[in-house]
């Protein structure tokens, strides 16, 4: 077994472009997705209504390093998961480059994207529907190797997954079982075995711990963790969870309405939130160390994401909002200290500095 | 006298594999005008004794003993009609998904209208009156057009508003609030719990919030119970649970969360989960996942201790083993230290 | 690690297990009604799978046939024939074998027409809620197209195609197959909206995702992951519609266009037997009718039974 990881770590080193420069495990460029949710043509037609068009993912360009944790978070309807089913091959983009390890990605068919997937595996959200509930566990572990051929023979796949299975901390002997004999957190743990048995270099999470309880919540993190160092993966974890996203990630990019607005270094990101939606969401985390401080109630909703508002999207909630604002869309500028930030008001340096934003009051809940 | 009071509260649920218990045997009160959580992991129970007092448990569950007491009359064991009464009245609630506690095919107007004409005396032209009135103090932005709105036509957050004012909009007593914000993304939860907070101190209403999140106990509750396997515990203020957990269980389940600027490479882990219902061990429901228990807690079920300003039910913080409280308090302030436990099963 | 026990299959007896552990066994023997119907039923299969041993006489041996049987009533009646329990036809053939070799006969038209359009609507139904787009458009609105006609009628269509096409006069054999396929292909629909709308849902699940991301093959996503979460809802359609297609092979006999009367089912023996029943031999064809009337009911209670027990929701 320790043969095996330092095997693998070898295997793993950084891998270097012609200038020895380390080659980016995921780039991505100004990746699209748009999404058409007209009402059917003949509806349309007869109640004169245009196609509409939802930008689900509208030009985002990010890098993750080997071996890096990337978290991605933002509110529901930002677009996140989208980026991640972009990624994984789930959606095709409308627009844009997705490199793995320079090579690029996007829009590849099933049969060309075969060599690429099994170095890049997925990890879901619901661990109640990320499970065939009508296969053994030890079958869905060795769906994977199968397809890929990674083990020769039935003896060889039943020892690779009982593997799997300690692996991730459960017995395993607990293939024979059937998912809904799990636990959330067991199921979640199949799940991470399942997408570890292609011995994948980059896992993509999708909110994998936002349907578990709390002290399941830490187990998985830590396990991640660990499986992290052991293998030396790169994740891409995405979480609207921002205490979680802290603990977990090296770099961090927040997304609102389909764009990237700002990215940083994790603790950059939390301790110098620069763009004011970071900072309002930041606002909005709860105060366990009971100092008193009242959550900022910040003031409306994310706005419909098929008729977004122009200029910059978060300019109606914005209170450093002005005329260029709602007019320009602001581009992605890099800072001195490695923080990217799509905002007018930093870029002009109207917007004070500060950890926190202290937003001027307004009545709660209008838009 | 509180407004609410629970004892000895049991509910099971009869299967044909036996009686399961899912609430065992707490009690608690809530005074007037005081916010309660009840906090707990899936399974817990929280949810449970939240229905159990408003007379909502989903058959076959059932209240099998134990008293319940709402300004000292017994609700328990009202018939339906009656019940149902109080619930318009003088207990309101809120529940987790807006759009499950509205009718989607009357606009929010109608069953505002609805609701208040049911348990007032007021007019049609004076209950919509009122109707608007509600929507402009839950914070919904031109009331007038949005009375006359289907629920379809509200997003998420303006959903839970228009429940909050459905709840509020016969002044009750006592809300009860199953994970009002758990739906809802995180800037529009702190929308809502500041609106929840403003409400029922202007009102004075007490609230019992059921939730799985700390943080929104953290900033809302004045005293609060932790729920682990039906049973509780631990209750007492907020600040006192929070800072000073004295239950082992408390205390796993706040290093289990992850905080921004607490760095560490690993987070406090309870190894194991909450047992299911058909399998509560014996004793302490906790000792198997517990780092402290001992003999007794494995045959024994420990009842709420005082313990400083909170109650706890945990033998470490019983005389008799040998364990004075002096002991048992730097117990379990180790338990921070060598907390990085191996989990085994999530 | 050699000791994992994984391919060992144990499964049946395991299934076995689950199943007389699990919610249907138990909603089962807390049902009477089902648990007589399901009797009922195995009754019925019994003697279709057995019935020349356990039919008393053979109905089709014109050697042991002899007019001097004919007409006889029922072995309670005044001038019946203990050997002829249920009476005789006017051919004198007894009553009783020739309804289980009738059941047979319709049970076996009803099972092979239910497959038929189990397997055509399970599988359009399928291909539609999948694959989506033009393709599912193209499906629903055939589908839609059939299910506003009486399905009696679209099979008495496409029998009365298909006879036309292939001149099969007496030949029994292309009866069965013409009776079976105009059943089956006027019963489809039913699965296929069915079948659909689950597909729909479970193709959305994050477990089909991960396949997606693992790479399988659409075709298999489709046959190893989502057909087997899709056939519930099935299973229980084809029980009811078992019975419909007792009914519709029974209507079509009736009609004369369904199996010649020398190879009866319960609807052929109806029908010969409508022609006496105002001339006092009643028995000829109250005794199909009622048997025909038994054996639907009974699926049918089984079918709606089955409907409640697979119902979470109910349960």
């Amino acid at each position: 077994m320790a043969e095996a990881v330092a095997k693998k770590r070898e295997a793993r080193a950084k891998i270097r472009d012609a200038g020895g420069h380390e080659v980016a495990m995921l780039k991505v460029q100004g990746l699209k997705r748009y999404f058409d949710v007209s009402a059917p043509w003949l509806n349309r037609m007869i109640e004169r209504q245009p196609k509409q068009i939802l930008r689900a993912v509208d030009g985002i360009d990010f890098e993750i390093g080997q071996g890096e944790t990337f978290g991605l978070v933002g509110e529901s309807g930002c677009g996140k998961s989208t980026v991640a089913r972009l990624i994984v091959g789930l959606y095709g983009p409308t627009e844009g480059s997705i490199e793995l390890e320079g090579r690029d990605i996007a829009g590849l068919s099933r049969q060309q994207m075969a060599p690429m997937r099994r170095r890049l595996q997925m990890i879901f959200q619901d661990p109640y529907a990320s499970l065939n509930p009508r296969w053994r566990v030890r079958d869905i572990i060795a769906e994977p190797i199968r397809a890929f051929d990674l083990a020769k023979g039935q003896a060889a796949i039943d020892a690779r997954v009982g593997d799997l299975l300690e692996t991730v901390k459960l017995n395993a002997r607990d293939g024979e079982k059937y998912p809904h004999e799990f636990s959330g957190g067991q199921r979640q743990r199949i799940s991470i075995a399942r997408a570890l048995a292609s011995e994948p270099e980059f896992l993509v999470c999708d909110e994998p711990t936002s349907a578990l309880d709390v002290s399941v919540q830490a187990q998985i993190l830590n396990l991640m963790k660990d499986l992290q160092r052991e293998f030396g993966l790169t994740y891409l974890f995405i979480s609207h969870n921002l205490a979680v996203v802290y603990h977990i990630s090296d770099r961090v990019g927040v997304m609102y309405l389909g764009k990237l607005v700002e990215v940083a270094p994790a603790k950059t990101l939390f301790t110098t939130p620069r763009h004011p939606y970071t900072r309002l969401l930041l606002d909005t985390i709860p105060d366990l160390d009971m100092s008193g401080r009242e959550r900022t109630p910040v003031a409306g909703e994310v706005p419909n994401p098929i008729t977004p508002p122009p200029g910059c999207t978060f300019h109606p909630r914005c209170p450093f909002a002005n005329e260029r604002c709602r007019a320009e869309i602001p581009m992605p500028r890099p800072l001195s200290d490695g923080a990217i930030v799509a905002c007018h008001g930093i870029e002009e340096g109207r917007i004070p500095d500060g950890p926190m934003l202290t937003l001027p009051a307004r009545p709660e809940g209008l838009a | 006298m509180p407004l609410l009071e629970v004892e000895n509260l049991v509910v099971e649920f009869p299967t044909r594999r036996g009686t399961l218990t899912a609430v065992n045997d707490i009690s608690l009160h809530i005074d007037e005008g005081e916010v309660l959580g009840v906090v707990g992991e899936s399974g817990a129970g929280k949810s449970m004794t939240g229905a159990a007092i408003i007379g909502l448990l989903e058959p076959p569950g059932r209240v099998a003993s134990g008293r319940i007491l709402l300004e000292g009359e017994r609700i328990d064991n009202l018939p339906y009609e009656k019940m149902r009464r109080i619930r318009g009245k003088r207990i309101g609630a809120i529940f987790q998904d807006p759009l499950t506690s509205l009718n989607p095919l009357y606009s929010v107007g109608r069953q505002l209208v609805e609701t208040i004409q049911t348990h007032t005396d007021l007019s049609p032209t004076q209950a919509r009156a009122r109707a608007i009135e509600l929507l402009t103090e839950v914070g919904i932005p031109a009331p007038e057009r949005r009375v006359d709105q289907y629920p379809h036509q509200f997003s998420g957050g303006m959903r839970q508003r228009v429940v909050i004012a459905l709840a509020l909009c016969v002044n009750p007593r006592l809300i009860i609030a199953d994970e009002p914000t758990t739906a809802l993304d995180v800037s529009i939860q702190a929308q809502i719990i500041a609106l929840l907070k403003r409400l029922c101190r202007e009102h004075g209403t007490a609230v019992m919030l059921v939730t799985h999140d700390m943080g929104v106990i953290a900033e809302t509750a004045d005293r609060v119970a932790v729920m682990y396997a039906g049973r509780i515990a631990e209750i007492g203020p907020v600040r006192e649970v929070i800072k000073n957990a004295k239950h082992p269980y408390t205390h796993g389940l706040m290093g289990s969360i992850p905080s921004i600027g607490h760095d560490s490479e690993r987070l406090e882990q309870i190894p194991g989960s909450m047992p299911r219902l058909t399998d509560i061990p014996t004793g302490c429901a906790f000792n198997p996942r517990c780092p402290h228990a001992f003999d007794k807690c494995r045959t024994v079920r420990p009842d709420l201790l005082p313990i400083e300003d909170s109650w706890t039910a945990c033998w470490l913080y019983d005389g008799e083993e040998g364990r004075n409280k002096e002991a048992s308090k730097k117990l379990v302030a180790e338990t921070k230290a060598d907390a990085v436990l191996e989990g085994n099963n999530g | 690690m050699a000791d994992t026990n994984m391919t060992s299959g144990s499964g049946f007896m395991d299934g076995m297990r689950r199943f007389f552990d699990g919610d249907i066994w138990y909603s089962f023997t807390r049902s009477p009604v089902t648990m007589v119907a399901a009797a009922i039923t195995f009754l019925y299969f019994f003697m279709a799978a057995f019935g020349p041993l356990v039919a008393p006489h053979d109905p089709f041996d014109l050697a042991s046939i002899t007019l001097l049987d004919a007409s006889l009533p029922p072995a309670w009646m005044e001038y019946g024939d203990p050997r002829f329990l249920l009476g005789t036809d006017i051919q004198g053939r007894d009553v009783l074998s020739a309804i289980i070799y009738g059941s047979r006969v319709s049970l076996l038209i009803g099972f092979a027409s239910v497959i038929l359009s189990l397997i055509l609507g399970v599988g359009l139904g399928l291909i539609s809620g999948f694959v989506g787009g033009a393709i599912d458009a193209f499906i629903m609105r055939v589908a839609e197209i059939q299910l506003s006609f009486p399905s009696i009628l679209i099979a008495l269509l496409i029998n009365g195609v298909l006879r036309g096409v292939i001149e099969l006069q007496n030949q029994a054999d292309l009866a069965y197959a013409v009776l079976i396929l105009s059943i089956g292909l006027s019963n489809w629909v039913q699965y296929a909206r069915t079948v659909r709308g689950s597909t729909m849902v479970e193709r959305n699940k994050e477990y089909v995702q991960a396949a997606h991301v693992i790479g399988i093959r659409p075709v298999l996503i489709m046959w190893r992951h989502i057909l087997p979460n899709v056939l519930g809802p099935v299973l229980v359609i084809a029980t009811i519609q078992l019975a419909l297609a007792i009914i519709a092979e029974a209507t079509l006999s009736f009609l004369g266009v369904g199996l010649p009367p020398t190879e009866p089912s319960l609807g052929t023996l109806i029908r010969v037997g409508n022609d006496y029943l105002f001339s006092g031999e009643w028995w000829i064809t109250i005794f199909p009718g009622a048997a025909l009337a038994i054996l639907v009911l009974a699926v049918n209670l089984l079918g709606d039974w089955l409907r409640d027990a697979l119902n979470p929701k109910l349960r």
